[in-house]
């Protein structure tokens, strides 16, 4: 098994331990990983605002480092995954936008094809490993109460992911409380699981940033959860680095730890807090 | 086929509180989820409000929240809602926001209908009256408005949006893909004001979370987020785009890919923000305690980074203002 890794940005800058754990479970896992580290940021939902023909461009570039390697796309935050996914579902159903696109791509010597699947890193060891070889490398049960935050942009919207994400019900996704029970640990549900963290308002409209997810905090933490677990270092940013400042504006008193879903499986495969990177959260994590 | 049903019960005049009503029906197996609601009212319980008139997905008004997914009721085959959800069906209306019920599935959709007149949805033009022959519309340019004009007004997105959740003003995915309709027909002689008005800050555009539900429930295929993209779009070709954080926030993208082939997250805010940065200070320092914050010394670079910057220069569509 072998992956071409599309780290995205944040991963090699913001959330360093995300990347750093997402190595360690490969690892254990049997995984040998590329990391495309010739890739460009996809964009992040909102270069195509701006210039829609670009994005696509540069993302079908992205897609074409994987499709030389004949790998598998694998990606490792929520938005990575939609902004890759929307461009390859709109190249493979129009001729004409595909071949204005290799146009620009044929100057620099790519052609985008269309073969290679691009997977978020949860669903494509849920899909190659499987929750029971997962649960071989347990080293460290979970024992812990733990609410799942899916995020919008991997189970939303529901066509564009139709294949990619083991056809996850957007209203009742199950993948990540499996994998937390497989892991022995207690998947807490909560009023506000699916909802959004408001991440990409965060700049021009931050209280509504902040009150989406204090909500999250909120709801977790009210419902007994001991930490949160989450497959995008969008939301993590959110829901970890301001955590602290929107508690003080919001009034709350919520002190809760939030995962990487990597970090959550490194964990319970027995790596030490250093080794996964634990030390660059901003909420401390202390199982 | 036999399928039970939990119904919203609550008549603001005379309850205290809502409550859910259990049913256990016996219907045919092309059943719509109407069918299960006009089955209770006319055969257990008269009293059951809901709103229903075309039956064929053309009216909008039978809107309803099943198992948390807004649907219209009249579209929605209740085999497929028990394969999606499991075999009790939980129906309630659009929202739960107690002053908004009228009587059990029924809202008052005000707030919704406020949104929609707001952006002016319908065509402004100088147009003949009494033309001396039919005004055609050719087939591209009824193209160009992208489904936009599928819109039944159902309110299935709006009361779906994650936005308007924290944010009243916002003007929510059906008015914003409504001024798209309008702003994408050639015949419209009011599109630089609609994109003005919707290119205001707290309750255009720019106010979008970006959460997908309204892709994801609209059923009639709009698509109202990717409408909101191409009103974007259509802000910047037209030079309406006021030199504000949000629009500097999508510019900035271009910027850094140029320059790094990646993000550069500090950067960007610091472009995006300008002097108001320093309100970013407390996340800031706390970020720079645990090693989350890249210098220009130690800012990675793609490895790709002057293919990069060519591919953006020979495919931007437009450049850059300022
Ligand atoms: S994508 Fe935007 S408009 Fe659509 S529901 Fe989410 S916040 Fe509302
Ligand atoms: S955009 Fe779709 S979901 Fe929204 S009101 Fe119109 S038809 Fe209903
Ligand atoms: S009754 Fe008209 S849309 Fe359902």
């Amino acid at each position: 098994m072998k992956y071409a890794l599309y780290t995205g940005c944040t991963a090699k800058e913001s959330t360093p331990e995300l990347l750093k754990s997402t190595l360690l479970v490969a690892k254990t896992l049997g995984i040998e990983i590329e990391v495309l580290n010739e890739a460009s940021c996809c964009g992040a939902g909102h270069l195509q605002d701006f210039d829609e023909f670009l994005s696509l461009v540069i993302n079908a570039r992205n897609i074409c480092l994987a499709e030389k390697r004949g790998l598998k796309m694998v990606t490792l935050c929520n938005t990575c995954q939609l902004m890759l996914e929307n461009t390859k579902r709109k190249l493979d159903v129009d001729e004409k936008l595909k071949e204005k696109v290799n146009q620009k791509l044929g100057e620099l010597g790519y052609r985008y094809v269309g073969n290679t699947k691009i997977q978020h890193f949860l669903y494509a060891i849920l899909e190659d490993i499987g929750y029971e070889e997962i649960a071989k490398h347990i080293k460290r049960p979970l024992n812990l109460k733990i609410a799942p935050f899916y995020g919008c942009h991997i189970i939303r919207p529901s066509k564009t992911h139709d294949g990619d994400n083991l056809n996850e019900n957007p209203y009742k996704p199950n993948a990540i409380e499996n994998l937390i029970k497989v892991l022995m640990g207690e998947s807490i549900d909560y009023p506000t699981k699916l909802k959004c963290c408001g991440f990409h308002v965060d700049l021009q409209n931050t209280p509504v940033s902040e009150k989406l997810t204090s909500n999250i905090l909120e709801d977790a933490t009210n419902a007994g959860a001991e930490a949160i677990v989450t497959p995008c270092p969008l939301c993590h940013l959110n829901l970890d680095v301001k955590q602290r400042a929107i508690a003080k504006r919001e009034n709350k008193d919520f002190n809760i730890p939030v995962l990487h879903l990597p970090e959550m499986l490194a964990l319970a495969f027995g790596y030490s807090a250093e080794e996964i990177g634990l030390n660059h959260h901003v909420i401390d994590v202390k199982f | 086929m036999e399928i039970t049903l939990k119904v919203y019960r609550f008549n603001p005049k005379k309850d205290d509180k809502p409550h859910f009503d259990k049913y256990k029906l016996e219907l045919r197996e092309d059943a719509v989820l109407l069918d299960a609601l006009n089955e209770i009212k006319w055969k257990f319980d008269g009293s059951l409000s809901y709103r229903r008139s075309c039956r064929h997905g053309i009216c909008g008004s039978c809107a309803v929240k099943l198992n948390g997914k807004n649907v219209l009721a009249c579209k929605t085959p209740l085999k497929e809602a028990i394969e999606d959800f499991g075999e009790v069906l939980i129906v309630e209306p659009l929202s739960k926001n107690r002053e908004k019920i009228i009587k059990d599935l029924v809202i008052d959709k005000k707030d919704f209908w406020d949104k929609n007149k707001k952006v002016k949805p319908y065509l402004i033009a100088n147009i003949d009256e009494h033309p001396e022959k039919e005004n055609l519309v050719k087939p591209e340019e009824v193209e160009a408005l992208e489904n936009a004009d599928y819109c039944i007004a159902c309110g299935c997105c709006f009361y779906a949006c994650e936005s308007i959740r924290a944010n009243k003003d916002f003007l929510g995915p059906q008015a914003l893909a409504k001024t798209y309709r309008f702003s994408a027909d050639g015949r419209d002689e009011a599109k630089k004001e609609r994109l003005e008005f919707v290119d205001k800050l707290g309750i255009g555009v720019w106010d979008c979370v970006k959460c997908q539900a309204c892709i994801e429930v609209c059923p009639k295929g709009v698509d109202p987020f990717t409408k909101i993209t191409h009103l974007h779009n259509q802000i910047f070709e037209e030079g309406v785009a006021k030199k504000n954080v949000a629009a500097k926030h999508a510019e900035g993208f271009v910027h850094s890919i140029k320059k790094h082939g990646i993000l550069d997250e500090g950067m960007l805010v610091l472009y995006s923000e300008g002097i108001n940065v320093a309100r970013h200070l407390p996340e800031a320092m706390e970020m720079l305690k645990k090693g989350k914050i890249k210098f220009p010394w130690n800012m990675p670079k793609s490895e790709g980074v002057e293919e990069i910057k060519k591919l953006v220069e020979i495919s931007q569509t437009h450049e850059l203002k300022g």
